[in-house]
């Protein structure tokens, strides 16, 4: 998550949710992420709330971390109990960064645990891990597949060393299909992340970097372009020269090559920038996002939505501990949406999905543009005609063209 | 220094003195007029504001007086107590008209020069106004406290300028008082007063107009034969309309009303009009029930030179717009407008100015004071067309130049007066040759400080000369100009097309052989200016339906973000918002979406800046 929270309105110290969270609870799914804000170095391109060793200084313990979130957890199953939220079991769980296998696998089996006590877990649900390829070993990859997760997802960005550099990476490429490999052997699902349009990455570049997230056969693939975020190192670097910046055409192009390459491997697009082998590949946790779906964001930063309420929680690792000490919500602020603002929040997101956005969704100005983002090759005719508005190609390369075109008004 | 003032309505005109002050915009003129309040006691210390006479915050914000107001002030010369009436005037080349009849209601001027930079441009055309209405001119160097001044100099070429002696220069300074006392004395004793008719009909000269919301539209006069009355009906010269007195007075300098005004007077009145047309700058009021039989000579209405479209950037705004300049043109006769459509702008106002900072001032103030976003198009002036089957077409517009053939194009001509160090003088005949100028003189004011007269086209001087012509010359050389006939030239209209599709508001009348120079220009300013769209967008210069220059716009390519950080949506939901607003102030052409900045940026002779980032 971005380092700067949004605006919003205060939270209450108790956590409470307004009455609008409960309404239809029943019919979304219940999620988890877990923020881990670790890291052992930090990338010159990351904005991400994570903090490495050295930054938080002697004030928050990594040691203690599991403790921390666990207290989240159990404010949390309190707070949708008081809150009036039917008790679900959790569909997904996701641990994020940060780079969560920073800390041992005990730790994020014990929050699991935690998690798994309080909700309970639904039958085949996903729970998943990012990781560096170079902070796993085969034993500690074991020991998460014994605690229940099922999926692991590799941040591999390149396998391209001096694009790498430029990421501030500091894994070996060679590295990646080994860490797949355990994995495997673990009986976790695997998806390797990528970054494209780093400054200095040729075509070629990252077509290497395609074909060698490909060799390594994982069940799910993300490619991502590179978002130059204010205030980061690589930022600066570009602002003084000394990097070229990125450029858009740079983009559509490797983003293009991305599409062309994974569909020929058999991997399909269900997100903008996801791909996966088959339906059941894909990943769930990421669509509740975008379906929206309820899930609980614990950690320092996290973000959560329950019913059309969404909050998030202070930022240093430092307030949130004092915070969860004292026996307070660490939310630090939350908006709770209008229907206007659900509805445009839906087709926003909805039209980022292969499902795509029911055209009986759309207000009268969005569907008297479909023709038109048919005609401009952005919306596909033929599931236009089965009442679905869904990207092509060109249509996902345009897609926040294609939103503020589908919410005219 | 305990004064009896002579009482207004009842005073003598040989204790009248009426005048003015020529000044170029800051040289002191302000300055040494709150110091002339401050010494007769019109004004008291505590009550000080800066600059009194200036009344608008634009006015003081350049350091420049729009509009003239008039004060009495009490001066004892000798044991005689005085009336001096200080007639302010507007100080720049656009309002030539109205410092006419401010200095029509004078019998001198105190010709102000600061002593560190000598006379201007615009100076000298008023000086040259002074003396054609045989004005009394008493030379003043201002500013002697300057540690750049330079008195000696300059005095001699005021000498040099009006005839006299150098040592003859009075030389004070506004800010410090010194000189400004003697400079009073020099008025009363060097100045005529003022001669006329008492037992004729009323004639008094309106010398301006100003609106007030309270008290509707106050008028300012010089009374120059006969006398006029509280409470009777006066009758406006030109238009024979009348009205009753409502209340007569002078300002000294708040409104003070008086029991009437005699000759040579100078003082205010209130009729109840609500709309300066009604009380118009150069007219003669005269008793109704005892006319004039003539009135006074040089009355002219206020004649439009330069027209620039003027469109709300939000539609909605129109109305908004309309009553705002309805407003302005209560307290300005010169503003002229009449509802105009434009296929890129949609509606807005065709609005005739005086010049192009009676534009700049019009437009601050719709901004400003009505709180409008405004959308001005590049200005022009008026071109007279003859077409192939001998019909006249007046085009204050391009979009109203014919399409048809062209038998003859006419466009205003001025003739131009230029003041500089004569180390300028190649790079100013190379900027006046450059826009088709053609040199009719050129004179030493001193050693090293040239004038040159200049016959130009109107045309070439309204975008931005002034501008260059500071550049060229490191800001020293000064302007004036005044309109004079017009010329037969080769022009034709260039058309820009977005798409294939023509957009008004940038079209243009220019010279041929500058044509394409300006198709040139414009199609790659809006290549820089118009964001990618989702298609390709190509640009062009046309006269007619040929084309002379071509530029490009890619399509988009990329238009997504990629990720949504662990599930903050708000953060997405918020960019969303801000791109939908964004989308707002883009106006359609056609298809494409074309940015307010892009407009205001392609109208201006700005280099234009990065496009704006999405």
């Amino acid at each position: 998550m971005p380092s700067v929270l949004p605006i919003g309105d205060p939270a209450p110290a108790d956590g409470l949710l307004p009455p609008q969270a409960a309404g239809g609870a029943a019919g979304r799914r219940f999620c988890l992420y877990v923020h881990i804000p670790f890291c052992a170095v930090r990338c010159g391109y990351c904005d991400f709330n994570t903090y490495t060793a050295r930054e938080l200084g002697s004030g928050v313990s990594q040691d203690q971390y599991a403790g921390t979130v666990g207290a989240e957890l159990d404010l949390a199953a309190q707070v949708l109990q008081r809150s009036g939220v039917p008790a679900r079991r959790l569909s997904t769980v996701f641990f994020g960064g940060g780079t969560p296998t920073l800390l041992p696998a005990e730790d994020l089996a014990r929050i699991l645990t935690r998690a798994a006590g309080l909700w309970g877990l639904e039958p085949g649900a996903e729970v998943t891990t990012e990781a560096n390829p170079d902070s796993v070993t085969p034993e500690s990859l074991q020991l998460l597949a014994a605690a229940g997760f099922t999926r692991v997802s590799f941040g591999m960005q390149s396998a391209v060393p001096h694009v790498l550099k430029v990421l501030d990476r500091t894994h070996n490429p060679a590295r990646v299909p080994e860490a797949v490999r355990w994995a495997r052997d673990a009986g976790l699902k695997v998806s390797l992340d990528l970054i494209y349009g780093t400054p200095g990455e040729s075509l070629q570049d990252w077509e290497a970097s395609l074909e060698a997230a490909i060799a390594c056969g994982p069940d799910h693939i993300s490619a991502y372009a590179l978002i130059i975020e204010e205030g980061t190192r690589l930022a600066a670097r570009i602002r003084r020269g000394q990097v070229p910046n990125i450029d858009d055409d740079d983009h559509a192009a490797k983003y293009q090559l991305a599409d062309e390459r994974l569909t020929a491997a058999g991997y399909g697009w269900y997100e903008v920038s996801n791909w996966a082998r088959t339906e059941a590949d894909r990943c769930r946790h990421n669509l509740a996002y975008w379906r929206g779906d309820d899930w609980w964001g614990a950690g320092p930063g996290a973000h959560s939505h329950v019913g059309g309420v969404r909050w998030w929680n202070v930022k240093h690792p430092l307030a949130y501990a004092g915070r969860l000490n004292a026996g307070e919500s660490p939310a630090a602020g939350r908006e709770t949406l209008d229907e206007a603002t659900r509805r445009l929040e839906h087709v926003m997101l909805q039209t980022r999905i292969i499902d795509g956005l029911a055209t009986a969704e759309l207000g009268p100005k969005g569907r008297r543009e479909v023709a038109g983002l048919i005609a401009d090759g952005l919306v596909d005719g033929g599931q236009a005609v089965r009442g679905r508005i869904r990207l092509t190609l060109q249509g996902r390369l345009l897609a926040d063209a294609v939103v503020r075109r589908l919410l005219e008004d | 220094m305990a004064r009896t003032a002579p009482v207004p309505a009842a005073t003598d005109p040989a204790i009248i003195r009426n005048f003015c002050i020529i000044a170029h915009i800051d040289h002191g003129k302000s300055t040494l007029a709150d110091r002339m309040l401050q010494l007769t006691g019109v004004v008291e210390q505590r009550d000080m504001r800066a600059q009194y006479l200036d009344r608008m915050d634009i006015e003081r914000e350049r350091g420049i007086t729009i509009k003239s107001q008039a004060v009495r002030m009490p001066w004892e010369v000798d044991g005689t107590a005085y009336a001096l009436n200080m007639i302010d005037t507007p100080g720049h080349v656009d309002f030539t008209y109205e410092v006419s009849r401010s200095l029509a209601a004078c019998e001198g001027a105190v010709l102000l020069v600061d002593a560190a930079q000598g006379i201007e441009a615009q100076t000298l055309a008023n000086l040259y106004l002074a003396m054609e209405n045989d004005l009394t001119i008493i030379p003043v160097l201002n500013k002697i406290d300057l540690p750049a001044a330079q008195p000696e100099k300059y005095a001699a070429e005021l000498a040099n300028l009006i005839g006299g002696d150098p040592a003859d220069v009075l030389k004070v300074s506004g800010k410090t008082g010194e000189g400004v006392e003697s400079l009073l004395d020099k008025i009363v004793r060097d100045l005529p007063a003022p001669v006329g008719d008492a037992s004729a009909p009323a004639r008094a000269m309106i010398f301006d107009s100003v609106y007030d919301t309270y008290r509707g539209v106050v008028t300012y006069v010089r009374v120059v034969d006969g006398k006029l009355s509280p409470r009777e009906r006066i009758q406006m010269m030109s238009t024979k309309a009348s009205h009753e007195l409502l209340e007569i007075g002078v300002s000294s300098p708040e409104p003070t009303p008086t029991n009437g005004l005699g000759v040579g007077e100078v003082g205010y009145l209130i009729t109840g009009v609500k709309d300066v047309r009604q009380s118009k700058v150069g007219d003669t009021i005269t008793n109704l029930a005892r006319p004039a039989a003539e009135s006074l000579a040089g009355y002219a209405d206020p004649k439009p030179m330069v027209f620039s479209g003027l469109y709300p950037i939000d539609g909605s705004d129109y109305p908004a717009l309309r009553e705002a300049l309805d407003k302005l043109k209560l307290n300005d006769a010169a503003l002229v407008y009449e509802p105009e459509t434009s296929a890129a702008l949609g509606f807005g106002f065709r609005v005739g100015f005086l010049g192009l900072l009676h534009l700049e001032i019009v437009r601050e103030r719709l901004e400003r004071e009505f709180n409008l976003d405004l959308i001005s198009t590049a200005p022009n002036v008026i071109y007279e067309v003859t077409t192939e089957d001998k019909k006249t077409v007046t085009v204050t517009n391009p979009s109203e130049f014919p399409t048809g053939k062209v038998l003859e194009v006419r466009e205003p001509m001025v003739s131009a007066t230029i003041l500089a160090p004569n180390e300028f003088v190649g790079a100013i005949m190379e900027l006046c040759q450059s826009r088709r100028g053609d040199m009719k003189a050129m004179d030493y004011l001193s050693e090293d400080r040239v004038e040159l007269r200049y016959r130009l086209p109107l045309a070439e001087i309204v975008f931005d000369f002034f501008d260059q012509l500071k550049s060229k010359t490191r800001g020293y050389a000064s302007l004036d100009w005044k309109a004079e006939g017009e010329q037969v030239a080769d022009l034709v209209k260039v058309d820009i097309l977005l798409q294939g599709e023509q957009v008004d508001a940038f079209s243009a009348i220019t010279h041929k052989d500058k044509a394409y120079s300006y198709g040139v220009m414009m199609t790659s300013k809006l290549r820089e200016l118009i964001p990618r769209q989702q298609f390709e967008v190509p640009i062009q210069a046309a006269i007619g339906s040929r084309i002379i220059a071509r530029e490009n716009i890619r399509a988009i390519r990329k238009d997504v973000l990629a990720k949504c950080y662990g599930g903050d949506i708000t953060r997405k939901r918020k960019l969303l918002e801000k791109q939908k607003e964004g989308k707002k102030r883009m106006k359609m052409v056609g298809r494409v979406e074309v940015p307010q900045e892009a407009f205001i940026a392609a109208l201006s002779s700005e280099e234009p800046k990065d496009k704006a980032k999405k």
